[in-house]
């Protein structure tokens, strides 16, 4: 059992569960302090994030872009909803990959759990086709590996 | 297939250990039901759930109708989430190194 539990609910919901070392107190000021975004929110391995703004504060603005340093990039923007210091974050974000995706809207919950945090994230799509066609939009990249997966199968 | 119905159908984890059970090759409606605490008929409406749903297959043999896996069914459903797994989980393993240099609260200084 890996310790990132992702899963789908309902028709619009993707619910990912992590636990980690550490107290709420330090695992939200490293969702909410740039420099610490920094250091780990980065996707695959290469890539770093130039651009990190992180308004912590009600409709405060959000935008992280990333870059692999040989000229391919993309950008998030959102918005902050609520923040309970410490406990939950709730805010909004898009990807522009150029394209822009559809709201996201997502719930950050951090909780005591022993000597260290158990965090829920809650990722809430518009609607089912939205999140129909998010999960179609990884089938042409994840098909080679699928289709790798298929020809061990049989 | 719509992606909604598949999910239904994988939103139960009986349902997700049974494709599980199912990756590793064909097995018996009892052979599925072996591990868990419920009725063979309860197990075989979970089979019916994933069959209508496109993701199992059953044929006859004899009097055995063993299921597989549906070849591809599941491929729409991995892409997407497998990359946003992929991501999280590099993410979050660098985020555990971040939180241990943070040290106490005390010794912070920002």
């Amino acid at each position: 059992m890996s310790k990132l539990s992702l899963q789908t609910g309902g028709d619009t919901h993707i619910v990912v569960k992590r636990r980690f070392a550490a107290s709420p107190e330090k695992v939200y000021r490293a969702h909410i302090e740039p420099a610490l975004i920094r250091k780990w929110m980065l996707g695959p391995e290469g890539w770093d994030m130039p651009v990190c703004i992180n308004e912590a504060k009600p409709g405060g603005k959000i935008r992280y872009e990333w870059s692999d340093g040989k000229g391919n990039g993309f950008y998030l923007t959102g918005e902050f909803i609520e923040l309970e210091p410490n406990r939950r974050i709730v805010h909004v974000e898009r990807m522009h990959l150029p394209d822009v995706t559809p709201d996201n809207h997502v719930e950050t919950i951090f909780e005591k759990d022993g000597d260290g945090t158990l965090m829920t994230m809650r990722m809430t799509l518009p609607n089912s086709e939205v999140r129909e066609q998010m999960l179609a939009t990884g089938m042409a990249d994840g098909m080679e590996q699928s289709y790798a997966r298929l020809d061990a199968m049989d | 297939m719509t992606l909604d119905v598949t999910f239904s159908a994988l939103a139960d984890p009986t349902r997700r250990a049974i494709l599980a059970r199912l990756a590793l090759g064909e097995a018996t409606v009892l052979e599925l039901a072996a591990p868990f605490d419920m009725s063979q008929p309860a197990v075989s409406r979970h089979i019916k759930v994933l069959s209508d749903a496109g993701l199992i297959t059953q044929r006859v043999a004899g009097a055995r109708r063993p299921c597989r896996l549906a070849p591809g069914a599941l491929d729409g459903v991995d892409g997407w989430l497998t990359m946003l797994r992929d991501a999280l989980t590099r993410n979050y393993d660098r985020l555990d190194a971040v939180l241990a240099e943070m040290g106490t609260p005390k010794e912070e200084m920002d």
